[in-house]
């Protein structure tokens, strides 16, 4: 169950907004200490892709797609879309370990962990997720509509509304 | 075991072998992790006397106990050798992954010694070790090492490596990890170059464990809150990296200018200031491993002659380029620092070396038909950079830093160093603490070893009169005392100015489980500071020694808010003998070694 309740923050996905990631890897830190104990980014759910030289990092992260390549391509029909949060999960009794879901990820957003012998990906800690919380760039954010989008769309009307507003 | 990995790993250079090692817990808890945990085997093993670029010299890396874990801004690991520059005891402190990519390994350090017969590198893939041939590589920059060394490697490995002023054992060389994060002080690099080790590559795959993890998850949280709220780590950082700093302590009177032959107020300020540089060049912020501060910055100079793409500048390089050096373009400051970045050089103590460089020709000392050099010239110092890192020219004599050259014309006064290590960007006639600060600190002229700069101008944690010298050694000694305890636990120094000794106690007691006071913990620091202290006194340096440039105590300062002040040394020195429990001539009394268990 949410910790919220039931349905809140349904729908919602980690967005990311790759232009404000620092590549301070707190998610990762968060993620892995959250779901294992342990600070092990090879064991987080979230993994930034750093380009080191020139300092640009990318947060990959499961966009809960939907339909949702992972889950189309499971053989066994163990990864399935959780009713209270939307996130797609893994049945580990059911997973056979065949990584198909991994290759099918567009995102490179599906793990698997050596440790536990197991496929690991977002499950949005059931519906408030903590790498949000700590992540103090605000490049990820958990939300209905990607906020990097919205942003985009309201500079390019800024944009628009400047020539108009000369010609007029 | 918790916070700590428990286990070193020693690396014998001419053998050629790699050993696993178990540190005693003893270590762990007196002397913590990362700089004091390193100095402490580093002293136990070497002689005080030896020669730092000597094969009897050793090189360590260590971590912190918190380095790698969801502590804020704990992404730190320090060098500890024998420092080239000075041959004070170095423990130069850098960021980036490189560090908790270390713990990841398995490993809370290396311990390097010998000298390999040709170059090499190490591979840390996990529990996998060796030295691999680094002839290939010998001689390139440190992007192309590191680019090369990651292909044939692995793309995920972090790599800390010299570049070619290492390798020519230019007396400031550091150590640069991840490309652009530098051990940057007391010539670091140039040990490296010495062993003929260029780098150090590891990946790890492993997890950090830790004593409490509710405790600790607890802890954690309300530090980055505390980051969170307060104004220094939430806004002035963030928003502007360290060149904050330039119109603080400009309008302050605290900028050094032309090798501090002038007031410290620079009329350009402004315009090699953070916000300039965020309006103009910035293309984004760049936080170290698990930082909420991010105050690292990629900068880009589009066009011209100084077009280039990096990391930086900080404001320390910005002072040392900028200000110090009559220099008010910040294209040409930001390439120089790229170069540096790439070529492996401290900016401090370059900027440092050519401001004395540039005096010395203005003052006919150093006669023009051998190197014409004048202040404001940005194109003369890119060159110099360069030339320096390859000992080209008179950059030959710029590569062994401003004491011995100024010493070399018989003039060392003109340098602007303390135990022959170049200043760094604050001018202490303008804050009395940070000259005591930097008379006496362990590496010689250093801004980071209690940073009084925080309350002297900050007002952070409480404000004081930077103009007085009451109540000054007591603060500097806790100061000291604190930062070599954080040091030593793999944290930033920069989180000191929204968090304190409880905060961090709290943090080291809920993750290695080692549950001792916070005024324990603190005690630590002191005996890590005294430790230094010793080793320094063992290798030759004295209360002579612990002075700055004559320039700073007899010169009044020229003019802005400080105007006719000088360094009041002679009345903090002995205060601050007596306060750190020190006899007259700075020797630590035998009931001091007894109270911090070092008799």
């Amino acid at each position: 169950m949410p910790k919220g309740g039931p349905g809140k923050g349904m729908g919602n996905v980690i967005y990311v907004q790759p232009e404000k990631c620092t590549g301070c890897r707190t998610c990762e830190l968060t993620c892995s200490f959250m779901h294992t104990g342990e600070f092990d980014p090879t064991r987080s759910r979230i993994a930034v892709v750093g380009f080191e030289k020139t300092g640009f990092f990318f947060p990959a992260v499961c966009q809960q797609c939907d339909p949702a390549p992972c889950m189309e391509v499971c053989p066994v029909g163990a990864i399935s879309r959780s009713e209270a949060t939307g996130a797609m999960e893994v049945n580990h009794e059911v997973c056979i370990r065949c990584k198909m879901c991994m290759i099918a990820c567009p995102f490179g957003a599906t793990f698997y962990d050596a440790k536990d012998n197991q496929i690991i990906k977002c499950d949005l800690c059931g519906g408030d997720p903590e790498c949000v919380k700590n992540c103090g760039s605000k490049a990820l954010t958990f939300s209905k509509s990607s906020p990097a989008v919205s942003l985009k769309r309201r500079a390019a009307a800024a944009k628009i509304k400047e020539v108009l507003e000369e010609v007029r | 075991m918790y916070g700590w990995m428990g286990k070193v790993l020693r690396v014998d250079l001419t053998a050629g072998t790699v050993r696993l090692e178990e540190i005693d817990e003893e270590l762990l808890h007196g002397y913590i992790g990362a700089r004091g945990l390193g100095t402490k085997i580093f002293c136990d093993e070497v002689d005080p006397k030896v020669d730092p670029l000597s094969e009897e010299n050793k090189i360590i890396f260590m971590t912190g106990p918190l380095t790698g874990t969801l502590a804020s801004s704990a992404g730190r690991y320090n060098v500890v050798t024998k420092g080239v520059l000075n041959g004070t005891i170095a423990a130069s402190n850098s960021g980036g992954s490189f560090g908790p990519e270390l713990k990841y390994a398995g490993y809370d350090g290396v311990i390097i010694e010998g000298k390999a017969k040709e170059p090499v590198y190490l591979w840390i893939n996990d529990d996998k070790v060796e030295l691999r041939s680094a002839s290939h590589i010998w001689g390139t920059d440190v992007v192309t090492t590191t680019d090369t060394i990651k292909a044939e490697t692995d793309e995920e490995a972090k790599v800390a490596c010299i570049g070619p002023a290492g390798e020519n054992l230019v007396k400031f060389a550091c150590i640069m990890n991840e490309y652009n994060r530098a051990a940057g002080r007391s010539g670091v690099g140039a040990v490296m170059g010495s062993k003929n080790l260029k780098a150090i590559a590891v990946r790890g795959t492993g997890g950090i464990k830790v004593a409490d993890r509710e405790g600790f998850k607890a802890a954690v949280l309300d530090a980055r809150k505390k980051l969170k709220e307060h104004p220094v780590t939430s806004s002035g950082l963030p928003s502007y990296g360290t060149n904050v700093l330039i119109n603080i302590l400009n309008e302050h009177g605290g900028l050094p200018v032309k090798n501090f032959s002038e007031a410290a107020v620079f009329p350009n300020a402004e315009k090699i200031s953070g916000e300039y540089q965020a309006e103009k060049y910035l293309v984004r912020n760049k936080g170290c491993f698990g930082c909420s501060i991010a105050c690292g910055r990629v900068t880009r100079i589009k066009e011209g002659k100084f077009r280039s793409l990096g990391e930086g500048p900080e404001y320390e390089a910005t002072w040392a380029f900028g200000s110090n050096l009559g220099i008010d373009n910040f294209e040409a400051i930001s390439k120089a620092n790229f170069l540096c970045n790439e070529l492996g050089l401290d900016p401090i103590t370059m900027g440092g070396t050519l401001a004395c460089a540039v005096e010395m020709v203005q003052k006919g000392i150093i006669p023009r038909d051998k190197i014409n050099l004048d202040w404001g010239d940005g194109e003369m110092l890119v060159e110099m950079v360069r030339k320096t890192a390859y000992r080209e020219g008179f950059g030959d004599e710029l590569a062994e830093g401003s004491y011995r050259l100024a010493e070399s014309y018989g003039h060392p006064e003109f340098s602007m160093t303390v135990k022959k290590q170049e200043l760094p960007a604050y001018d202490p006639r303008g804050q009395q603490g940070i000259g005591l600060e930097y008379a006496t600190s362990n590496r010689g002229g250093c801004h980071v070893r209690g940073y009084m700069t925080s309350p002297e101008v900050l007002g952070v944690p409480v404000k004081v009169d930077p103009d007085t010298v009451e109540g000054k050694p007591e603060l500097l000694k806790t100061f000291q005392d604190l930062t070599a305890l954080l040091d030593s636990s793999g944290i930033c120094l920069f989180v000191t100015f929204a968090l304190g000794l409880p905060e961090l106690a709290e943090q080291l007691r809920t993750a290695t489980g080692f549950n001792i006071s916070d005024e324990e913990y603190l005690k630590a620091g002191e005996r890590i500071w005294n430790l230094e202290r010793l080793f320094n006194l063992k290798a030759g340096f004295s209360a002579k020694d612990d002075t700055l440039p004559e320039r700073l105590l007899k010169e009044p300062m020229k003019d802005g808010p400080h105007k006719g002040n000088v360094v009041k040394l002679d009345v903090m020195l002995p205060l601050y003998y007596k306060v750190r429990g020190w006899d007259e001539n700075g020797v630590p009394t035998e009931e001091k070694l007894k109270e911090l268990d070092l008799a």
